[in-house]
């Protein structure tokens, strides 16, 4: 078991360093620091001082890979690539073009993130997972097909809609809870009642169908055929049988998405304005700070090969069928 | 004539779906399931709902030089089409129908006094002298007319199709399905068409921009992501996938490294760090994007190319997994005892094998892309402003929910539209699956 961990995390270091080399890339070969530094300077005829100012103020008036100034191991450590994507490995994000300490707002948003994120997925397994489980119960049966009918009519309407039309109706025309906006510990329930419900309704479509795939597969084997003929009832063989079966399935797909959660909502988060990672990353797309996009995207790469190291992991521990090689 | 780089792919991208579908009519073993397809009313009813959208995005493919203007202008053979919408633009709001502007404004009365009051329109119901006893009584005489000459139409074409081969004339559900669809679009369309000469049918923006030419501009941006992104995507996840679970060994863990680094970064992200790029590309490069439609067109092309980049992943593990399980069987054994070469093997044993798989997907993912095009818009790194897009509508409609009375016509408009073109593709994607998918049809 130990081994095979070790194994699993010893291969997420070509992957890290992979996305690292890629992010590079994307942000430094593709354009140099001399074009980030005109957009942000905004004007067509900009000085060269103004854009060296501006280079050596956020840390880019360095050599990309290879500085000959300098000596020995500084040769490699006083350039763009070693002072802004190694340091990601150690989270050590840096200042954002506009001057502020990425690590420490990315420690402070990540909780207003998770208390959306987490209870939206939660509630969410649960309405689809029994909504599902009903659909299965009745299958072959006129209930079926309406909810068919119903679940793809929910899938085709963008998640945008849902947001707008929640806000209007729930939030303005009656009333029930403010529009947007956040505040720490219970008080901020009230805030986060309807993007959670938002976010459970969007995801109906679209999940119940997954889930409802996944016990349909099931429902055909023969171990449950075995179970009818002992005179089980269709609820037991649901709930005994054909959910925990299919629970590895829907395990797995939960566990990977389990640390991204930290990531939060880009669009529910900016609609909401709760002021987590999602509407940081938001405003920093629209502010064009390239030193808080990278660093997200480095964040959200590491967060992804956790989860999937974590999928791997509780794969081995809940089916007893997987062995590990 | 002026191509457009987006132009080029959409026809690129049609001769391709014709050849796709001669190969397919030719093939032995997809007769049964295009039968299956053809057969049932709500994969063809869908079909025939996309192919309108198609026929609208088409039109809107075709540009060239407007003989009228001396700017750079360019028009399609849809801008042609609505011309009346395209120039009729108002000052700012107005309501669907109406015939005075939505917000109050100071005006100047025949004896010189000036009063607070709503302007008349300057190209909507112009023609009555009393808008408020005639509007309504003109606007119902004028569907009526229009609606009876649409059906009148129709009656003929199914008169001709019952003269010319009157033993079939009572077509199965599925062909019905379709007259009725095109029917439908058809009418409503020309319906649409004929009042936007005197009215605005879905009201006018924020800048006085008809809503209904929006929508209609829309269409092709929708389209065009949903389908180049595929075009894109499909030779890698194609290749790649079929190598890796042909080839096992170095080659499949090499390719499952890229995918899997691909994958790690989450795709918002990626598409926001991709696009910000494109942007100070652009910006920099300024003089080669000097027509705003080229610029946009540049971007539009780019947010294909992304998408196709973060898409192909999905597809790429499922034609793996499907060619390690083809590759054990027996007819690829023999095959292979019989000293047929990989490459061989491959385009005539396992391509053709894994062609369902590659057909659903595709189907499936076209619905997605068009929601996230959506989505994209309004986080800003989504197509260029300027181009029309549901998105860009949206996003732009959706502070006007907090006045008071509500604009709701921008947002009503780009959903329907939005909603039918995903509805239409979902069915038809659930339709395509369950007839090509051999574990369903059992």
């Amino acid at each position: 078991m130990l081994q095979y961990l070790l194994r699993r995390f010893l291969y997420a270091i070509p992957l890290l360093i992979a996305v690292n080399i890629l992010t590079f890339v994307l942000f430094f070969v593709v354009n140099s620091p001399d074009d980030m530094a005109r957009m942000q300077l905004g004007q067509k005829r900009v000085t060269e001082q103004a854009i060296s100012n501006w280079k050596h103020q956020h840390g880019y008036d360095l050599p990309l890979l290879i500085n000959h100034e300098q000596q020995g191991v500084r040769q490699l450590t006083e350039t763009i690539f070693y002072q802004k994507s190694v340091n990601l490995f150690w989270f050590d994000f840096g200042i954002s073009d506009s001057g502020r300490n990425i690590g420490s707002d990315i420690s402070q948003r990540m909780w207003p993130s998770l208390a959306l994120a987490l209870p939206s997925l939660l509630l969410g397994l649960l309405v689809n997972i029994s909504l599902a489980l009903m659909i299965v119960f009745y299958r072959a049966t006129r209930t079926e097909l309406t909810a068919n009918v119903v679940l793809v009519v929910l899938m085709s309407v963008s998640s945008l809609f849902y947001i707008i039309a929640g806000q209007f109706l729930i939030a303005r025309v009656l009333r029930w809870v403010p529009i947007s906006g956040y505040d720490l510990g219970w008080s901020g329930l009230k805030f986060l009642v309807l993007p959670v419900m938002i976010s459970v309704i969007s995801g109906i479509g679209a999940g119940v169908r997954w889930y409802r795939s996944l016990f349909l597969e099931e429902v055909e084997r023969d171990y449950v055929r075995t179970a009818r003929a002992k005179g089980l009832n269709e609820t037991a063989i649901l709930f005994k049988h054909v959910l925990r079966n299919a629970s590895i399935p829907i395990l797995t797909g939960v566990v990977v998405i389990l640390p991204l959660l930290f990531m939060g909502s880009l669009i529910m988060e900016s609609f909401f304005s709760i002021p987590g990672l999602g509407s940081y990353t938001i405003d920093a797309i629209n502010r064009q700070d390239f030193a808080i996009v990278r660093s997200m995207v480095f964040l959200g790469s590491v967060l992804y090969i956790f989860g999937l190291i974590l999928t791997d992991i509780s794969y081995t521990l809940v089916d007893p069928r997987v062995r590990l090689n | 004539m002026v191509w457009l780089w987006t132009d080029v792919l959409v026809v690129l991208l049609l001769l391709a779906a014709l050849l796709m579908v001669f190969y397919m009519r030719s093939q032995a073993h997809l007769k049964r399931p295009l039968a299956k397809l053809v057969a049932s009313p709500i994969a063809m009813g869908s079909f025939a709902l996309l192919m309108s959208f198609a026929l609208i995005g088409l039109m809107d493919s075709l540009h060239f030089k407007a003989a009228d203007s001396q700017r750079n202008e360019l028009v399609s053979l849809l801008d042609l089409a609505c011309t009346n919408m395209r120039t009729h633009t108002e000052t700012s709001y107005s309501a669907p129908f109406a015939a005075y502007a939505f917000n109050k404004q100071m005006l100047t009365g025949s004896d010189g006094s000036t009063y607070w009051g709503f302007a008349r329109l300057q190209h909507a119901a112009t023609h009555l002298q009393v808008p408020e006893q005639q509007l309504l009584e003109d606007v119902l005489w004028q569907s009526v007319q229009a609606l009876l000459q649409s059906f009148a139409v129709v009656g003929v074409l199914i008169g001709l199709a019952k003269y010319s081969n009157p033993r079939r004339f009572w077509f199965p559900d599925s062909i019905r399905t379709v007259w009725l669809v095109f029917t439908l679009i058809g009418s409503g369309l020309y319906w649409m068409w004929v009042l936007s000469h005197d009215y605005h049918v879905l009201g006018t923006d924020k800048v006085g921009e008809d809503v209904l030419y929006q929508a209609l501009k829309s269409i092709r941006t929708g389209l065009v992501i949903g389908c180049l992104t595929t075009l894109v995507m499909l030779p890698f996840a194609l290749m790649l996938g079929i190598l890796a679970g042909f080839f096992k060994g170095w080659i499949d863990d090499l390719i499952q490294f890229v995918y899997t680094t691909l994958n790690s970064i989450p795709s918002v992200l990626l598409i926001a760090a991709s696009i910000l790029m494109v942007q100070v590309y652009m910006a920099n490069h300024g003089e080669d994007f000097n027509n705003l439609l080229v610029r946009a067109d540049m971007r539009l092309l780019f947010l294909c190319l992304i998408l196709g980049v973060t898409s192909w992943t999905g597809l790429c593990r499922l034609l793996r997994a499907e060619t390690l399980k083809l590759r054990e069987m027996e007819y690829v054994m023999a095959a292979q005892a019989l000293g047929v070469r990989p490459g061989m093997i491959l385009f005539r044993h396992i391509l053709p094998n894994v062609m369902h798989i590659v057909l659903i997907s595709v189907v499936l993912d076209f619905s997605s892309l068009v929601l996230a095009e959506a989505a994209l818009s309004y986080i800003n790194i989504g197509v260029d402003p300027t181009t029309h897009s549901w998105g860009n509508m949206i996003n732009s409609a959706r502070l006007e929910m907090a006045r008071e009375p509500v604009v709701w016509w921008p947002l009503m408009a780009s959903f329907v539209f939005m909603f039918t073109l995903v509805l239409a593709a979902n069915l038809f994607a659930d339709q395509v699956r369950d007839a090509f998918d051999p574990r369903r049809s059992a």
